[in-house]
């Protein structure tokens, strides 16, 4: 779990951890498309997501598909979040909703 | 084929062959599965159904794949009527014994464009993978409460 905070420590793999969010199984050269980082840097990042089980990759085809894992932070929710506090987060994040929907 | 559209990984402290029975074996299923037992004799083109408490089966499909304690994989689709335009998408669990841990992987492929079976198993799997790799490492599955998914009142 360490390496998991560590990983989401920063901002660069936590914007390539919202990519794959919004579009999910992309290659290196997709998920590099767009950004201000070097290919060197990227891979260096995903790299430290994929040793925090945060990516994972599969084979497919002659691709190198990558895959956001959302169990590991699923399992920090359920050891910190969930056991005290999930209701009102859920009742605070509601309320935060309707507030922005109101806004807009 | 198209390329998986979810792809899960969680490592799991237990062996390949108790991940398996935990995987295909209804009694385990219903503890950490929200209840839910898992119906079929396992043979290829056979049917594999999702059984709840009240006997009613919420989701259906065929097993594609079984070869223990390595490769499985079934088809599954809802039956309800909210997910009418939905077409039975493939599972396909592989387990590699890796020293003490077991790493599964859970790919999910072949949804239909606009269903909503991909918006709903992208929220179920996670929390049913980690409850099954809480009662295999602890002897508990994990207990979701219901003030976990409704606000309070």
């Amino acid at each position: 779990m360490d390496e998991v905070f560590k990983a989401l420590a920063d901002a660069s793999r936590r914007s390539l951890l919202d990519r794959l969010h919004a579009r999910n199984g992309q290659t290196l050269n997709d998920l590099c498309d767009g950004l201000a980082m070097t290919r060197q840097a990227v891979t260096k990042h995903l790299a430290i997501l994929e040793q925090a089980n945060l990516v994972t990759t599969i084979r497919h085809g002659r691709e190198k598909l990558h895959y956001l894992n959302p169990v590991p932070i699923h399992q920090i929710g359920e050891r910190w979040i969930k056991k005290f506090e999930r209701g009102k987060l859920a009742a605070l994040g509601e309320l935060k909703r309707q507030l922005e929907q109101r806004d807009e | 084929m198209s390329k998986p559209e979810f792809v899960y990984v969680t490592y799991i402290e237990t062996t390949p062959q108790q991940l398996w029975e935990a995987l295909t074996d209804g009694d385990f299923t219903e503890r950490y599965w929200f209840g839910v037992r898992l119906r079929s004799d396992w043979k290829m083109g056979s049917s594999f159904e999702m059984v709840h408490g009240d006997g009613s089966v919420s989701d259906a499909g065929k097993v594609v794949e079984y070869d223990p304690p390595k490769r499985l994989a079934y088809t599954f689709v809802n039956l309800s009527e909210t997910y009418r335009n939905d077409i039975p998408a493939l599972a396909t669990f592989e387990l590699e014994p890796h020293g003490k841990l077991v790493k599964l992987t859970l790919t999910h492929a072949g949804f239909a464009e606009g269903g909503k079976m991909l918006p709903a198993i992208s929220k179920g799997w996670p929390a049913i993978l980690s409850s099954l790799k809480s009662m295999l490492e602890t002897g508990r599955p994990l207990e979701i409460p219901r003030t976990a998914i409704k606000p309070e009142g």
